[in-house]
């Protein structure tokens, strides 16, 4: 086990992607999420990897696609508008199961928005954003170290499952410095990839990395094989944090930098009498759908008020968790306004009734 | 008895889709004669585009990837990137390359990327019917310039091997065409050479292959190259535009 160091979360993300035996890193230059690229910049030429400045989101998509076609680990960050830029890149390798890394650090949008943090991006990361049957692995961290630690899990889920996953943080986590230990991963010895191309030598048949199939029943069969990849992910690879759900009157589900403020506000709202408890999504797809029949199989009535930095996303994926069976309720900022415990508290007191 | 012609090993034994003489084959074929001839099948990674040569990942025997239209540098440069040991070639028609595709061209070129490009020129988007294309000629007509290409509205085709070459990194460019037997015989060559200068590690290399598309042209293949010696050579010249071999000399 390494020491304690203190980190910023962009460079903490990028050095735990070295760790994961990631030698290979294409970007373009946006803000709030520039540091990974930098970080890259000075470290890669020095182990013998590759950070490459594309010469736009699109290109460095379409090099991630390549590289991860050839085998190697591979990853590519940005935000918000570059990360729109990368759904056809995204959309293909999806369709050619290539696995790979895509980090968003979030910021205000839509359009060219602004630069402060934002969880506008949940619905284009969840719900498809590039066209076509496909799902992004999406993995939320509320931490640096939560960051670091999902990083190397995000390189082993895309090389297990052969699909991309992305890491979405926001603004606030990839500009704060906390505490992080990185663990001691043993990269030296992965998997081969058997269907890269990295040339036959002459010695098999030849790989071909692909997303187009004109026979309707040959992208049936394909799909349909890949769905069964992606409910193998879904039994696997939820992951959340529940904490106090089953006593709860009111249940917040927030992730993200905005779960930290959420827990804060709870605690508040637990010192004036109010039984409050949160569910914080860690995969926001999957989504954990197991925590909210946990917290409803309590049988006590129970509203669900789900918090955000957009105007009501994920919101959709918790009704549709909690099916009629509770009231839901929204509180958010948007913009790039991260809400504060305060206004969270008033949304809870509000709910349940002054005291 | 003696074979004297048969398939080149690094294509594949599956026929082609192309229509009756188009010059997609004969390319391909030049393509595998020379990555046979240089022994490089079992290190080389093609990288097929969007267009009518598609399915150019079905006619190889290395391995290939399928890019999005026009994303085939920035694919080629990320297999480069991820083995530079390997020998990697991408395969694009005019549409692909030089419109949807022109950033990461330009940008390959720039970079002097160690790959090898071979470039269809048939002034036309062939596969998906025969719109006009970014290397379309002036006064021709097409699906989507039907009264001819006019250029004051839909400005004038653009001459990749001459803009790359001015370029700092490509270090072989050429532009060929198919037509003759000595054409043919020159298209190789070039082909070859392409390849070599990556095998040295030299860096860029692009051949230009002046093309026809007889469908889309709605004319005979014999016909076709007529209309391509008449128009096309005149606006996109046969000869070297960079060899930094030469200029190293
Ligand atoms: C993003 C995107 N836009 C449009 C298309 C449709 N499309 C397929 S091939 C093509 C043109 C290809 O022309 P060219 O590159 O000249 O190749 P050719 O068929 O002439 O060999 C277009 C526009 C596509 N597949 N993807
Ligand atoms: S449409 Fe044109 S370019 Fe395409 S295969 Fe037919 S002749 Fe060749
Ligand atoms: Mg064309």
């Amino acid at each position: 086990m390494g020491n304690k160091v203190l980190m910023k979360g962009n460079e903490a993300l990028a050095e735990a992607a070295i760790r994961a035996g990631c030698r290979h890193f294409f970007g373009y230059p946006i803000t709030p999420q520039t540091e990974v690229s930098a970080y890259m910049a000075k470290k890669m030429p020095k182990i013998g990897g590759t950070f490459l400045q594309a010469e736009s989101e699109v290109s460095a998509i379409n090099m991630v696609y390549g590289a991860g076609g050839a085998g190697v680990r591979v990853m590519t960050s940005s935000s918000s508008p570059g990360i729109s830029l990368k759904q056809e890149g995204i959309s293909y390798i999806a369709g050619a199961d290539v696995p790979c890394v895509i980090v968003n650090i979030v910021r205000g949008g839509p359009g060219l928005g602004g630069i402060q943090p934002a969880q506008s991006d949940y619905f284009q990361a969840t719900k498809g954003g590039g066209h076509g049957d496909y799902h992004l692995v999406v993995l939320a961290p509320s931490s640096i170290q939560e960051m670091v630690d999902l990083t190397a899990d995000a390189f082993d889920i895309g090389d297990k499952y052969r699909c991309p996953v992305m890491i979405m943080g926001d603004g606030m986590l990839g500009q704060m410095m906390e505490p992080v230990e990185f663990k001691d991963t043993d990269v030296s010895d992965l998997p081969e990839k058997e269907w890269a191309t990295s040339g036959t030598g002459m010695k098999r048949k030849k790989n071909i990395i692909n997303s187009l199939f004109i026979e309707a029943s040959e992208l049936e069969d394909l799909v349909l094989e890949r769905q069964q990849r992606y409910d193998e992910i879904i039994k696997n690879e939820v992951r959340y944090e529940a904490i106090d759900t089953e006593g709860a009157d009111i249940i917040l589900v927030a992730y993200g930098t905005t779960a930290r403020i959420a827990k804060t506000a709870m605690a508040k709202a637990k010192e004036l009498g109010y039984k409050v408890g949160i569910i914080r999504p860690i995969t926001l797809w999957p989504f954990p759908f197991e925590a909210f029949e946990k917290a409803l199989s309590s049988g006590t009535k129970k509203t669900f008020l789900s918090v955000e930095m957009s105007m009501g996303q994920m919101v959709e994926d918790v009704r549709l968790a909690v099916n009629g069976r509770a009231d839901v309720e929204f509180f958010g900022r948007t913009g790039g306004i991260v809400p504060t415990p305060k206004e969270i508290l008033a949304k809870i007191v509000e709910i349940g009734g002054a005291k | 008895m003696e074979k004297v012609f048969k398939r080149p090993h690094a294509l594949s034994d599956v026929s082609f889709h192309y229509c009756p003489g188009c010059p997609h084959g004969i390319v391909h074929r030049l393509v595998a004669e020379v990555i046979d001839e240089l022994g490089i099948e079992g290190d080389t990674i093609g990288v097929a585009p969007v267009g009518c040569s598609v399915f150019a990942y079905n006619y190889f025997e290395c391995d290939m990837q399928e890019a999005a239209h026009g994303r085939a540098p920035a694919v080629a440069t990320g297999i480069k990137r991820a083995l530079p040991d390997k020998v990697v070639f991408t395969y694009q028609g005019d549409g692909d390359l030089a419109a949807i595709g022109t950033a990461e061209t330009v940008h390959v070129a720039a970079r002097g990327e160690n790959v090898t490009t071979i470039f269809i020129n048939n002034a036309i988007y062939g596969m998906t019917g025969g719109q006009m294309a970014p290397t379309t000629l002036a006064g021709q007509v097409t699906q989507t310039s039907p009264y001819g290409r006019d250029i004051k509205t839909q400005g004038n085709p653009i001459r990749v091997s001459e803009m790359l070459a001015t370029l700092d990194g490509p270090a072989y460019i050429e532009r060929v065409t198919v037509d003759t037997v000595p054409h043919i015989k020159q298209a190789k060559a070039a082909i070859k050479k392409a390849f070599q200068m990556q095998l040295d590690g030299k860096g860029f290399s692009l051949v230009e292959v002046v093309s026809t598309c007889p469908t889309n042209w709605g004319m005979s293949p014999q016909e076709s190259f007529e209309w391509m010696r008449e128009n096309m050579l005149p606006h996109y010249p046969l000869g070297v535009y960079k060899d930094i071999t030469k200029e190293e000399n």
